[in-house]
């Protein structure tokens, strides 16, 4: 294989093992930060025990989210020297500012979330929650700036191969960027809801500390309701903004290969689609499903994948299903919170076996179906890394094909084991379940304060 | 021209920055082993658990700044440098991780071993990087156009010896200032004879330098450098004197200050025997620069963010002043 096929590879694989970290990372911190203003709004202890509990999932998360971004970081020069060159002067300072106003935040602030309760007020130790919360959002919002321009790029011109900034506003807010960043968000708020409601499903069907985990469900599923029609809506405005901007990715997730003339164009629910002889097999096909969705009218015009030259068409095999996957996933999420509200209607939303168990099995989906839009939308991208202007073949560095693939094998090994080792502990910590009696916090008047040796048990605040 | 001179301050600024905070990091990670028992690991560990993170994020934010404003200094110095600097991220991913789950894990050896190999690995290829960087790239049409190897020399593998020295040194300085007794005890010793090396390594690879580039010398003994760059030297000397008179009084901060400086004075005459070319041999800051208007943007964010940033830094570094001890509960 060659340095262009072993980077895109590298790069592959440790963004999307990257994204499954800041996916559980932006949700969990809005889900603690709920909690939290929930126990200092209401003064109930059991929120402050959730807190904790959720807190040490969190803590594990964000450490391997860290170590493993910052590979992506240094891949866009080891990797993709030719294409860094060619985009810095735009994509960059998307990289520095991601940098200042989002990871010093959360690195800054996640100290004292983490260690401390004893060292500063209340309201300082909820700010801190609350700016974590924040720098991981704008985190996604400057990298889905960054990658949203790679897909609509706009606000620059062209001089010798190089992208030169006319207007940042413009490069920033891209016709992709709105939809491609509201998608994600919502994509970890889901995602994390629906982790958080497993786990306490499980714990509920256990039977262990069902007070605890029934508060802690609760929260999530409302968060979850909200999200899961949302996610469809946006995912819906999300496809209309590739058809009118990426017409070409839009043919090859539908499998459309002619362009209608007369009539509608139909959808493809099923099919295995056939990019050297440019058809699909074993079609099952809805008539003029695909321009009502998109047009909104029965005969709209959508442009066929034959319309493009064949060396500028994505794989329409892959992503098709990985669409079909992750929309497939978006609807059983909303058909889940439909069964939710019928069980909360009756009563029995705690207590119902058989929904405890789905919540429970559905809950690495939202993972699987953010790791299938990924790779929908960056496959679908291809052969560009810069939409219709800047090749991947490229964009690879001037390296020996021998770097890439030392550092591949060890990508994967170190990968394997720091995966390995992260379920290990997220289930060694969920085994030992929340802690109900350590003694709470000091409440404390001035931020910085030492603490006292051994007064823990006498200012104890209930 | 100004703004360029503005980011390659800025720029040498923020890597300074993460050398000395996240070189206290790692140097704690490399003196891990030598602790007496799990008690006093714990104590080490928390003295950088609460600050570690936002320590590492400088090095994030100087690539961040360094691709935004000398593009070519990254395409380049990253293509040339892709076994050091991926196995420096290897050592950090290993390094990093160490922290939640040893404290997480009932049996703490293998992760104790991962926050030392982690340490040492990213130290020792930091400084090969360094030493590389020194060494020259080989550059055509604005891309790298060597060797996958070109990176190994016995003058990059001495500059990666010659920082752990340096990381070990600052570690142990800034555990004199979080611990007490027998850790305290240890850590003086420690930085006694890192002290020592230190020295040594700076000598060696200060009389070396013009060896690998006799450009070097030159730019130092031109004018107007010749009439300051013998402050540099005689800074380093002070430094080291005025660290070990501070080991042996026991003073508790003083020891880590005397280490930045020893750090800074071999960082400045460094950085004067480079300008103004920012890939050696002989691609200067103007070339490597970005567009303007992408300098201001950035400037920006700068004149804006980083005053809050170093702001809050500080904060975190105030609510965690003090003296740790091992059970400081661990989250
Ligand atoms: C800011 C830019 C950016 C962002 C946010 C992402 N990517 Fe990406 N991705 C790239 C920039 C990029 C790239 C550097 O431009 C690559 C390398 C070659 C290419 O075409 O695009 C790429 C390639 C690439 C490939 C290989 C595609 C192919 O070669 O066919 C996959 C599977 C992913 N990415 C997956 C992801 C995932 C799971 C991400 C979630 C975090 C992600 N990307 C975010
Ligand atoms: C391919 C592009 C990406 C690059 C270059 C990248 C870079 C990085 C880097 C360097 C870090 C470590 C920061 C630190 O040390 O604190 C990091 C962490 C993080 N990234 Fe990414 N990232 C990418 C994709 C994404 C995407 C798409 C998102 C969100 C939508 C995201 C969200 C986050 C968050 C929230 C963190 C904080 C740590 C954590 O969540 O565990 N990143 N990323
Ligand atoms: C019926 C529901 C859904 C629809 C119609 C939909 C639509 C889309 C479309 C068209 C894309 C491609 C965007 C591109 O190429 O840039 C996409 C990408 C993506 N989808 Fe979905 N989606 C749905 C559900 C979900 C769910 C449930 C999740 C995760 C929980 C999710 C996560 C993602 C992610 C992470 C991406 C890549 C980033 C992005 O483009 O914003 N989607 N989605």
């Amino acid at each position: 294989m060659d340095v262009v096929t072993l980077s895109r590879l590298q790069f592959g694989l440790t963004t999307a093992f990257h994204i499954l970290f800041p996916t559980l990372t932006i949700g969990l911190a809005i889900y603690l930060m709920v909690v939290e203003y929930l126990w200092l709004k209401t003064g109930d202890e059991m929120y402050y025990r959730m807190y904790r509990f959720w807190v040490r999932i969190f803590a594990i998360n964000f450490a391997v989210g860290v170590v493993s971004g910052i590979t992506l970081e240094f891949e866009f020069g080891t990797n993709f020297a030719r294409f860094s060159q060619s985009v810095a002067n735009v994509f960059a300072p998307l990289m520095a500012y991601e940098g200042m106003t989002a990871f010093f935040l959360e690195a800054g602030f996640l100290g004292i979330m983490l260690f401390g309760w004893n060292r500063v007020s209340r309201g300082v130790h909820f700010l801190s929650t609350c700016l974590v919360a924040i720098g991981a959002s704008m985190s996604a919002f400057w990298i889905m700036a960054a990658n949203a321009w790679m897909q609509t790029p706009a606000g620059y011109e062209l001089v010798d191969g190089r992208f030169m900034v006319v207007s940042f506003w413009d490069a920033i807010f891209n016709p992709a960027f709105p939809t491609h960043l509201a998608h994600m968000l919502v994509a970890s708020y889901e995602t994390s809801a629906f982790a958080v409601a497993g786990i306490s499903a499980w714990f509920l069907l256990k039977k262990q500390n069902a007070p605890f985990f029934r508060r802690s469900m609760a929260v999530a599923l409302i968060m979850a309701a909200a999200c899961a029609p949302l996610q469809v809506l946006v995912g819906d405005l999300r496809g209309k903004n590739v058809a009118e901007y990426q017409p070409a990715k839009l043919a090859a997730i539908e499998a459309h290969w002619e362009t209608n003339t007369a009539g509608g164009a139909d959808f493809v629910a099923f099919a295995i689609p056939d990019m050297k002889n440019e058809r699909n097999l074993m079609a099952v096909t809805v008539p003029n499903m695909l321009s009502y969705l998109i047009t909104h009218t029965k005969d709209g015009q959508i442009q066929g994948l034959k319309e493009f030259p064949k060396d500028e068409r994505p794989n329409s095999l892959v992503i098709f299903w990985t669409f079909r996957i992750m929309a497939g996933i978006g609807f059983l999420f909303v058909g889940i919170m439909l069964w939710a509200l019928v069980l909360w209607r009756q009563g029995r939303l705690y207590d119902t076996p058989l929904f405890l168990k789905a919540l429970i099995a559905i809950q690495p989906l939202g993972f699987i179906a953010t790791i299938m839009g990924w790779i929908t939308s960056e496959m679908g991208r291809q052969p560009w890394t810069v939409y219709g202007l800047l090749r991947t073949a490229d964009s690879a560095s001037p390296i020996a094909a021998g770097n890439v693939v030392w550092s591949l094998f060890f990508f994967i090994l170190f990968f394997g084991i720091v995966g390995y080792s992260f379920f290990y502990y997220i289930f060694k910590t969920l085994r030992r379940g929340p802690d109900l009696e350590s003694p709470m916090p000091r409440v404390q008047r001035l931020s910085g304060m030492e603490p006292e040796q051994n007064d823990t048990e006498s200012m104890e605040v209930k | 021209m100004e703004l360029v001179h503005i980011w390659i301050g800025l720029v040498g600024l923020v890597i300074i920055l993460y050398v000395v905070l996240d070189g206290f990091t790692l140097g704690i990670g490399m003196l891990f082993p030598i602790a007496a028992d799990e008690r006093e690991r714990d104590v080490m560990m928390n003295a950088i658990a609460p600050v570690w993170d936002a320590n590492q994020t400088w090095i994030v934010f100087g690539g961040g700044a360094l691709f935004a404003t000398f593009p070519l200094i990254y395409t380049v110095l990253f293509s040339a440098l892709y076994v050091p600097l991926l196995t420096f991220i290897f050592g950090l991913i290993f390094r990093g991780v160490a922290f939640e789950f040893r404290a997480t894990s009932g049996r703490k050896t293998q992760w104790n071993s991962s926050f030392f190999w982690g340490s040492m690995v990213a130290t020792f290829a930091q400084g090969v990087t360094l030493g590389a960087y020194i060494g020259g790239i080989e550059v055509k049409d604005g891309l790298f156009a060597g060797g996958a190897f070109d990176w190994f020399t016995p003058f990059s593998i001495t500059v990666g010896f010659a920082l752990i020295s340096g990381y070990i040194l600052l570690g142990a300085t800034y555990l004199i200032i979080k611990t007490e007794g027998a850790v305290q005890a240890r850590a003086y010793a420690q930085a006694r004879w890192a002290a020592w090396v230190v020295a040594g390594f700076m000598a060696i690879v200060s009389l070396w330098t013009p060896d690998v580039d006799p450009a070097i010398p030159a730019r130092w003994f031109s004018e107007p450098r010749i009439y300051f760059i013998w402050i540099f030297p005689l800074m380093g000397l002070t430094a080291f004197i005025a660290l070990h008179v501070a080991i042996s009084r026991k003073r508790e901060v003083w020891p880590f200050v005397f280490t930045l400086l020893l750090f800074l004075s071999a960082y400045v005459g460094l950085q004067a025997a480079l300008y103004p070319y920012a890939v050696l041999p002989d691609i200067t800051i103007y070339e490597a620069a970005a567009q303007p208007k992408t300098m201001i943007f950035t400037l920006w964010g700068v004149g804006l963010i980083l005053p809050f940033v170093l702001g809050y830094t500080i904060y975190s570094y105030s609510v965690f002043r003090g003296k740790v001890d091992a059970g400081e509960g661990y989250h």
